[in-house]
């Protein structure tokens, strides 16, 4: 056979149709987000609170039940500035992405920063979430459009989670 | 070999369609319940090991979050297998065997509710020849039971009583999906839906979890008054070429019947992994199973079928025979793959 009849490939396309069950959890944090607001959920036996919820605690493999509304600030655990583009993606490179902890919150979520030039941003920084217009509003996360620093001073980030760390 | 025994099984119900319970309150659910029986923890497992299909729920990396279910901090000693939790059990037994572990969590789950079920099966196919053409799972069982009346090996009567029987015992299974008492009239009076098939000669689409803790026979003893042990385990595959196989028998079960002189065994339950009523016959006559022994007394896979756990389920459901009655030897079956691809056999005795 000549390298010209050579086949590397060939396609077998998959296409699968679900009714995708959210769970419990999952539906209170995102109704919740139609009304604006940011809750999690609080694990009975650590009583760290899960933000976003999964409806489990995965350190103590139980329930996480009792509702907890935490506050729209937070602070910036992690961060990395990110120079490639990702196929369909809503953001155009480069972009900040970064680990926030919600105040009231024992676990970071990864959100984007904005409204500060990239080599501003640090650990530690402050940052509080930027909503779209309430008409806009769906029930996802991307009702946040990013983070944007509030002034205050950094803050010190080895005590922000320490409820898990220390387990 | 070392002596494993089983120690605790749960399982959910099995529902048409679990609703908004996702896969992890499901696994939550029989994993606490089996905890609380045993009066052990997280910290009391050396070895957990799950069974699941990430193409059931359509999502990748699925069985990951599964582990939301277990408590996982402090970090634990985790496997996973793209199969029926039978297989997570034969990974935790041979985990035993080794010394590397005294006591097993395993556990299954699966909601087939989501998608596409018949479909999605067609991926456990060769890729290039056969998954391209989607022959969805009830189609390629349908063909093996044309085979098997067109030899004379069975009867559509035969099916129907396979069915009949599924639906009577499952009057027994408070977890069952189906159940009733229904005359073979009546059965073969209904339609052909995939034909020799009528629906009732497939299993139906089940949502639902189980779970089993498993240990060695020190441990097992410790935990448990009454341990049903691992006496034999066989699993063998035949070829995923489906047109290379003789599919009115099943050599692999010859083989694995042979490997555990199930002959001089007596056996008196047996639970068989047969999602299809002609695949039950067919798994009967191939391990030489009397008239005397009780066969399917959960209902089987016809009366409710967890895809991912059906093959456990069957061992949990010898477990519990073995559990609830004096009797002392049990058969559990489990199968993989279109038209009993892979086969399994456990045996399973309650005295030591």
């Amino acid at each position: 056979m000549s390298e010209d009849n050579k086949i590397i490939g060939f396609e077998a396309p998959i296409h699968f149709n679900y009714s995708y069950t959210a769970g419990a959890a999952t539906t209170l944090f995102l109704q919740k987000m139609l009304e604006g607001k940011i809750v999690g959920q609080r694990c009975p036996i650590c009583k760290g609170v899960y933000v976003p919820p999964r409806g489990s605690c995965p350190r103590d493999g139980v329930a996480t039940e009792e509702e907890v509304e935490v506050a729209h600030t937070g602070t910036v655990e992690s961060f990395t500035i990110n120079y490639i583009p990702i196929p369909g993606g809503a953001v155009d490179p480069p972009f900040v992405s970064a680990n926030i902890v919600l105040d009231g919150a024992d676990l970071s979520f990864m959100h984007l920063i904005s409204g500060i030039p990239h080599d501003q941003v640090t650990i530690g920084m402050r940052v509080k979430a930027l909503w779209r217009p309430k008409n806009e509003w769906k029930p996802s996360l991307e009702n946040i459009i990013y983070f944007e620093p509030t002034g205050e001073p950094d803050r010190d980030i080895d005590n922000l989670w320490d409820k898990f760390k220390n387990a | 070999m070392h002596k494993v025994g089983i120690i605790g099984y749960e399982q959910t119900p099995m529902m048409r369609d679990a609703g908004a319970q996702n896969e992890v309150e499901l696994i939550m659910s029989v994993i606490h319940k089996v905890f609380a029986e045993l009066n052990i923890t997280q910290s009391d497992i050396d070895f957990t090991c799950s069974g699941s299909c990430d193409y059931l729920q359509g999502v990748s990396f699925a069985f990951v979050d599964g582990l939301n279910a277990v408590s996982a901090v402090p970090p634990i000693k985790e496997s996973h297998v793209e199969m029926d939790a039978a297989w997570a059990l034969y990974e935790s037994w041979l985990k035993i065997q080794s010394g590397q572990a005294e006591v097993a969590l395993i556990y299954g789950f699966g909601k087939s509710s989501p998608g596409q079920v018949r479909e999605i099966l067609s991926l456990q196919l060769d890729p290039y020849y056969m998954a391209p053409l989607w022959p969805d799972s009830v189609s390629l069982a349908a063909l093996q039971a044309r085979l098997l009346l067109e030899e004379d090996i069975i009867s559509e009567t035969e099916m129907a009583h396979v069915v009949k029987e599924s639906r009577s015992y499952a009057l027994n299974n408070p977890n069952a999906q189906l159940s009733g008492n229904i005359s073979i009239k009546d059965l073969l009076n209904e339609p052909y839906f995939v034909s020799p098939l009528r629906k009732h000669d497939c299993p139906p689409i089940t949502d639902g979890a189980s779970v089993m803790v498993i240990a060695s026979e020190k441990k097992a003893k410790e935990l448990h008054k009454r341990p049903v042990f691992i006496t034999g385990f066989d699993h063998r595959i035949e070829t995923g070429q489906i047109g290379m196989r003789d599919l009115t028998k099943s050599p692999s079960i010859q083989i694995s019947a042979k490997a555990l002189n199930l002959d001089k065994k007596l056996i008196q339950v047996a639970e068989l992994h047969a999602p299809f009523s002609h695949q039950y016959l067919l798994l009967k006559k191939e391990l030489n199973l009397s008239d005397d022994v009780l066969i399917n007394q959960s209902g089987g896979p016809l009366a409710g079928n967890i895809i991912m756990t059906a093959g456990l389920d069957r061992v949990g459901s010898i477990f519990q025979q073995l559990q609830s009655s004096s009797l002392n030897c049990g058969l559990a079956h489990a199968t993989s793959g279109p038209c009993l691809q892979q086969n399994m056999l456990v045996l399973l005795e309650a005295t030591s």
